[in-house]
């Protein structure tokens, strides 16, 4: 696992042989003979003086040393021999307790993993229907009747909308801020884009649920009656709809797309950009050829962060969507994504059946959101690659 | 106090790639050596060696001896955090620490090293580097004010100051003079020539006319074609160099005619 | 060149415009890059002033920010936030104290030491943190500790649910500001014999200092108006509960969602509200619930806003940045 790690780097290959020579300048001055270099396994013989290894008395401080010089204790200075190598045994603590750090992260992510695994893994065998395919939800305890089918297509639903909304929206802004806007009101707007990040989302899903969504009623009707086919079908819920939830989730994404989008425009180099100016572009132009090729990896994985957030966004669609008895794929219909139906259901966690079934659900979404982010960062890393 | 230098066939490489190649020479006490060659032959890879700081970069290695004082530094069971105490280094872009007072830069060294040590004692330290330096008169009434907040030039002869509080045998400078003004390299120079009493020093220059003012000796490094290893092609007396160099290629550096 | 239908033909210019459609395009685009932005700047406006203006009057009486909502309904006035803020503010503090330490570790053994097989394992893994849904983890640490080790619902497990939500965004922080460390300040220290912890310790974190402290800042505001795993980790308390480690406790998120409840309780059958005595009368219509639900969102919106500002204002005094 250490392999690479460069604690030792500054130390070298060196192997851990006792520096004992009277008068050798690099042995920590004042430093007892206290684990400096008792590696028995030392392979070079040529400085092991028997007399001083293992001596607790401090080594002497060699003609060679300014007798003035101000006494330099060796705090933290004293070298351990081992196979790989001196490290100062200050270095091995400070090494360990970051590698114990990191230890600790990657182990509370497998932990994460494996218990949600382990403790839906019973419910799902027992599930009497396609945990897949089903649309049911019944988790009686000993009829475990549940499949994930409609809030798959929920959460997806709700989330690709709030991308469509927000990306376009997104990347005009970034190029407003970057290529637009002067300087004196590019800095206020992206001050104001990040303050939306900073937002609550229950803020946000107080002000959708109660505030927005009873003003988005007029625009759903008008689309209902333009369209007919299934998306648009089956108005039957007054506020609430999968739209209605789009709408804010595209709000609350907004500020991620435009941050990342407005990071890579911002890095366009100016050679491209005077380039494409120099053969008589106009803005949009110069845009069009420098800007958005340069910047287009860089929206992408911004689109993608967003998806997942928007795919595990819990508290905001679980106030405005309305629960509907009878699924409908229509986005002016109500519903439930995983992570509203878990928060809904919290009080039901009373068996570990029921509980599982849940788990369940949360898992299927650690999976989809896992997908997405890993996507989006495999996209940010091949654009390194080319630049 | 100062101490001879002496490298025996040093290959230094980056990963794979052999940096500079069989490399001998070797520097007495109490002198100032220069390295002149032209961009990317390997000086400063070279002058790194010297305390081991070549080795803090990811995959850098070295083979040879670098013996200091007949000393291998590279021999096993050598702390190269004590190398470095023994032989200190000055960079090309002056580096104070941002976060610590003039004082502080001084006594870092001292205090980072041992963790304690008196006040009274620091106080002399500090105040002797500083005189050292050349920088005292300039900055005794504000010790306590940020260290980056000097000119260029003072921040290099603070950091001069911090590199020779430890105490240290041998003192290397990479193209110390190289970011500063006229007035500040002579005032830098003056200062290499009073601290060559103390230490042996080792600078690399770029520039000809510096290396002829202060250094007793000068070694040429080259290399014959970029992706080639650099080399020390002669080493010898400065005003020899100069003059009546032995090598060809040191002629043509000299007189101008590549570089 | 061009062809003018202008009866007196203008001298021709060198500097024929674009076409057009060019232009034309060229206006649009300004257009619309302009147009997003204004589309962008209404809901913010827009929430913010509705919580303002609806929360103002709320949080500017004393007793918002002394009292707590112990015995109160909908249908009854006072009262306050008192306990709400109690909750969040040790739940965050808890979890800050944990992750802080680990993250910023974490953080320099990425920066500083990480080059092999486990530095990229532990890169990947900050990376899956960075994407957890709020909800994902708040059911882990249900699926551990209550689950598993049939524990109780308490403040302390949703502050373990926080840390696996803030470490990533304080180790990405710490990550960037070690980065920006100059190298040659590190360089400089070992070559004054400072062993490499140390020149860590005393050199590069001083002077990444101000930035890592953005971060955690940062890292605190993004925690604390986290709501999911107060659904599921810990109940809705009216009363002041100082306990973390024991029964309910209330928190800013959850007493805006136990307002959201009660949001429309009064509008259908017959209006009443309760007299001084607690008997119901008919008549006007009363519900603190909207009052109290902007009012909890404006102490939480100002807090986070307050954070944010906070954050920005150090990151000022940034060493590097200059
Ligand atoms: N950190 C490094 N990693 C890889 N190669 C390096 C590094 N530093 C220097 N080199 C290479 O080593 C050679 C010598 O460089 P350097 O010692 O800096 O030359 P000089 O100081 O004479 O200009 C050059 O080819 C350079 O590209
Ligand atoms: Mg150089």
């Amino acid at each position: 696992m250490a392999d690479g790690d460069t604690a030792t780097q500054p130390e070298g290959s060196t192997n851990g042989a006792a520096p004992a020579r009277g008068g050798n300048p690099f042995v920590p001055r004042g430093v007892g003979g206290d684990g400096v270099g008792l590696d028995p396994t030392a392979p070079r013989a040529l400085h092991a003086n028997p007399s001083v290894v293992g001596s607790s008395q401090p080594l002497a401080i060699s003609a060679g040393t300014p007798s003035d010089a101000p006494p330099v204790l060796g705090a933290g200075s004293a070298s351990v021999g081992s196979p790989r190598g001196k490290v100062r045994i200050g270095d091995r603590i400070f090494l360990a307790l970051t590698r114990g750090a990191s230890g600790f992260v990657v182990l509370l992510v497998s932990l994460v993993a494996i218990f949600l695994v382990v403790k839906s893994l019973p419910s799902i065998l027992d599930d009497k229907v396609n945990f897949f395919t089903s649309s049911e939800w019944s988790t009686t305890a000993g009829n475990l009747r549940f499949g994930i089918a409609p809030l798959l297509y929920t959460t997806v639903a709700i989330s690709v909308l709030a991308m469509i909304l927000a990306v376009p929206t997104a990347i005009g802004i970034a190029l407003f801020i970057t290529h637009y806007a002067p300087k004196r009101v590019a800095r206020p707007v992206a001050y104001a884009i990040d303050l939306l990040a900073a937002i609550p989302s229950i803020i946000y899903g107080i002000w959708g649920a109660a505030v927005l969504a009873p003003h988005l009623a007029g625009v759903q009707r008008a689309l209902y009656h333009l369209g007919g086919f299934p998306l648009f079908k089956d108005r039957n819920v007054p506020t609430g709809s999968l739209f209605d939830g789009g709408v804010v989730l595209a709000i609350m994404i907004l500020p991620i797309v435009t941050a990342i989008s407005r990071d890579v425009f911002e890095r366009t180099p100016r050679e491209n950009i005077e380039a494409a100016l120099a053969l008589g572009s106009t803005k949009w132009e110069m845009i069009r050829m420098a800007v958005l090729p340069y910047g287009r990896g860089g929206v992408i994985s911004g689109a993608m962060l967003g998806l997942g957030r928007a795919l595990g966004e819990t508290i905001a669609v679980f106030l405005i969507l309305s629960k509907v008895s009878n699924f409908s794929p229509s986005i002016f219909s109500g519903g439930e994504t995983f992570a509203s139906k878990i928060a809904n259901s919290a009080s039901e966690f009373s068996n570990p059946e029921s509980t599982g079934a849940f788990i369940a659900a949360g898992l299927v979404l650690f999976v989809l959101t896992f997908v997405v982010n890993a996507a989006a960062r495999m996209i940010v890393n091949r654009r390194k690659d080319f630049t | 106090m100062a101490k001879s230098i002496e490298a025996k066939n040093l290959n230094v490489y980056y990963g794979k790639f052999l940096a500079v190649s069989n490399v001998n020479f070797t520097v007495a006490p109490n002198s100032v050596t220069a390295f002149i060659g032209p961009s990317g032959c390997g000086k400063s890879t070279v002058l790194r060696t010297i305390n081991r700081m070549h080795e803090v970069i990811a995959g850098a290695t070295v083979q040879g001896k670098v013996l200091l004082d007949g000393e291998d530094i590279y021999d096993d069971g050598i702390d190269p955090v004590a190398v470095r105490r023994t032989i200190g280094m000055v960079f090309q872009r002056p580096n104070p620490f941002p976060t610590m007072s003039i004082y502080d830069n001084v006594a870092a060294g001292l205090k980072l090293q041992s963790g304690r040590t008196r006040k009274a004692d620091l106080d002399g330290v500090v105040e002797k580097s500083l005189r050292s330096a050349n920088l005292w008169a300039e900055v005794k009434d504000r010790l306590s004010k940020p260290g980056a907040g000097l000119s260029g030039g003072q921040q290099q002869r603070l950091c001069i100051a911090r590199a020779i509080a430890v105490q240290p045998d041998v003192l290397l400078m990479d193209e110390p003079c190289s970011a500063l003004d006229p007035i500040s390299t002579m005032a830098i120079e003056d200062l290499i020539r009073q601290l060559k009493k103390d230490y042996t020093i080792v600078i690399v220059t770029h520039n000809m006319q510096q290396a002829a003012r202060i250094s007793e000796r000068t070694a040429f490094f080259n290399l014959s074609a970029t992706g080639q290893p650099g080399e020390l092609v002669e080493m010898g007396e400065t005003p020899k160099m100069f003059t009546t160099p032995t090598d060809k290629r040191t002629e043509d550096y000299i007189s101008g005619a590549f570089g | 060149m061009t062809a003018t239908l202008t009866a007196k033909p203008a001298p021709a210019s060198h500097f024929a415009g674009p076409s057009g459609s060019r232009r034309f395009k060229n206006g649009l685009a300004t257009v619309l890059v302009t147009a997003a932005f204004l589309v962008a700047l209404i809901p913010l406006v827009w929430l913010l002033w509705t919580v303002i203006s609806k929360g103002y009057h709320v949080v500017t009486s004393a007793s918002w920010w002394t009292e707590s909502q112990r015995g109160k309904t909908f249908e009854s006035a006072g009262g306050g936030a008192w306990h709400a803020i109690v909750g969040t503010v040790e739940q965050v503090a808890l979890c800050s104290i944990i992750s802080v330490p680990i993250a910023i570790l974490v953080g320099i053994y990425l920066v500083e030491y990480g080059r092999g097989a486990f530095a990229k394992v532990t890169t990947f893994t900050v990376d899956i943190l960075t994407g957890i849904p709020s909800i994902v983890a708040a059911l882990f640490i249900y699926a551990l500790f209550i689950s598993t080790f049939h524990g109780a619902r308490a403040g302390w497990l949703v502050s373990l649910a926080l840390v696996i939500l803030m470490i990533p965004v304080i180790v990405r922080t710490t990550e960037e500001m070690l980065k920006l460390v100059p190298n040659e300040l590190r360089e400089a220290s070992y070559a004054l014999g400072v062993p490499k912890w140390k020149t860590i310790v005393k050199i590069v974190l001083p002077t990444a200092f101000t930035g890592i402290v953005t971060g955690v800042v940062l890292g605190i505001a993004r925690v604390a108006g986290e709501t999911a795993p107060l659904l599921i980790l810990v109940g809705y308390s009216s009363n002041t509960n100082t306990d973390l480690f024991s029964n309910f406790q209330g928190s800013l998120p959850t007493l805006i969602n136990d307002q959201f409840a009660n949001l429309n309780h009064a509008t259908g059958g017959t209006a009443y509200h309760l007299d001084a005595n607690g008997n119901r009368v008919a008549g006007a219509v009363v519900n603190y619930a909207p009052d109290r639900m902007w009012g909890a969102a404006l102490t939480l919106i100002a807090i986070i806003l307050l954070l944010n500002v906070f954050a920005r204002f150090i990151a000022r005094f940034n060493k590097i940045a200059q």
